[in-house]
């Protein structure tokens, strides 16, 4: 069976080490947190300015001087710090973040990402801090559906959509299979509901299976 | 000098002129300097360039000044949301421009304005649109990307305390771009809950040193 947002989300999550700094992406990359265990003391960055972020704010905690990159009320947690914003993206491009985790519309086999902007004409673009965590983060990883609903590959050869960083990407987590982007190429670490040959057949990337270990 | 208390909104805006570029602070409405928005508004001043993180939201703040046409240029990482209709109608009619920035670019050409540093190698944005046209140059086997300050002519932030010299302490996510704008503003203007009596500040958790701020209303 594929995996849904939620058990993808799991999974990432498992794939975090303890004692982590890490910031999440808007959308489907915040369900992580969810999945993080209490006592990993890891730690969320939040870009606007905030490290230990708490879970999202109900009723009376909601206060609309403390929200994350969404603009979604968020809490503290006992050891949060504020700051400001040339210093969170200090944090990021000085390698102090360990992990990120970003949605995509494409990924190429060579890491590089395209996030930020379809490119259409009437779009409007819009890149926030895509750029800077993943020119920043010691490690990026992608969670995505592998295809779009009309079942076009997002893993491809070349980004064909505007890139948002070059080579920035170790990992991603999909819906039918985990990728690991190597200097080998791209490697099948484990498959859902799919075999690697089905894989291979429906992208236009090469693809090595992954050693039992 | 240190900073001016201004009995209204009125007076802090008083003499921002055409054509100024404008640092507005906050993240959405987190530290969104609203009142004050609102007072430029009154005051008039128009063909604005506008550096803030996003080009507004709802109908309020930002949006309302956008709205009544007085900004030439939009500088943002975060235009596209989805209550930032204000800005997407004037966009598609091309009533409005547009220079996207990566977000910590946006706070890190502002920390040099007011830094005093002439230009920065970045790693941001290397291979990407938004470094096209832009000079390179390899440093230790990894490609930067060089960056310019954005100066303000005036800048705008919301801040939670002041003290009477225009020391500031910030509340919590709405400090994000207020501390960084604050230096690089020629003239800078704060909007906070409130006034405290010099001296009640504990120096040990000021943001922003009052040399930054010239105007500080409390609304």
């Amino acid at each position: 069976m594929s995996l849904n947002k939620h058990e993808m989300a799991a999974l990432v999550a498992r794939d975090i080490e303890p004692g982590s700094f890490v910031n999440l992406g808007i959308g489907q990359p915040t369900l992580v947190a969810d999945h993080l265990p209490a006592d990993a003391g890891i730690v969320l960055h939040t870009e606007n300015g905030m490290l230990n972020m708490g879970p999202a704010a109900v009723g009376d905690q909601i206060d609309p001087d403390l929200t994350n990159a969404g603009k979604v009320p968020v809490t503290e947690l006992p050891g949060s710090a504020y700051f400001h914003h040339a210093d969170s993206f200090a944090m990021m491009r000085g390698g102090h973040l360990d992990v990120c985790v970003l949605g995509a519309f494409q990924v190429s086999a060579a890491g590089d990402l395209a996030n930020w902007h379809t490119g259409e004409p009437d779009a409007i673009p819009a890149v926030g801090g895509a750029m800077d965590l993943a020119a920043g983060a010691k490690s990026v990883y992608v969670m995505m559906t592998l295809f779009t609903k009309d079942g076009t590959p997002k893993l491809v050869p070349e980004c064909t959509y505007p890139l948002t960083g070059l080579r920035c990407i170790s990992r991603v987590y999909t819906d039918l299979a985990t990728f690991l982007i190597t200097d080998e190429g791209v490697v099948v670490r484990e498959t859902f509901g799919i075999t690697v040959e089905e894989l291979s057949s429906r992208l236009e990337v090469p693809l090595r299976q992954a050693q039992p270990a | 000098m240190t900073a001016k208390i201004c009995d209204s909104t009125a007076e802090a805006v008083a003499g921002i002129r055409d054509g100024s570029t404008v640092l507005i602070g906050g993240f959405g409405m987190a530290g969104m300097p609203v009142e004050l928005i609102d007072a430029l508004i009154e005051q008039g001043a128009t063909d604005l360039t506008v550096v803030s993180n996003n080009a507004g939201n709802g109908d309020t703040g930002l949006a309302a000044l956008l709205a009544k046409g007085r900004v030439r240029k939009m500088i943002c990482s975060f235009p596209r949301q989805a209550d930032s209709w204000v800005f997407d109608g004037l966009y598609r009619a091309g009533k409005i421009e547009l220079e996207v920035v990566p977000q910590g670019n946006l706070a890190e050409r502002m920390r040099a304005a007011g830094a005093g540093i002439g230009a920065f190698y970045c790693p941001t944005g290397v291979g990407t649109p938004l470094a096209e046209g832009k000079e390179t140059r390899v440093i230790d086997g990894r490609t930067y990307v060089l960056e310019f300050p954005i100066k303000g002519d005036v800048a705008l932030i919301g801040a939670y305390r002041s003290d009477r010299m225009g020391n500031l302490v910030y509340r919590k996510t709405a400090r994000n771009f207020g501390p960084v704008m604050a230096t690089a503003g020629s003239l800078v203007i704060a909007q906070v809950h409130e006034v405290v009596e010099t001296g009640t500040l504990d120096p040990e958790v000021v943001v922003t040193p009052s040399i930054y701020v010239d105007r500080v209303v409390a609304a």
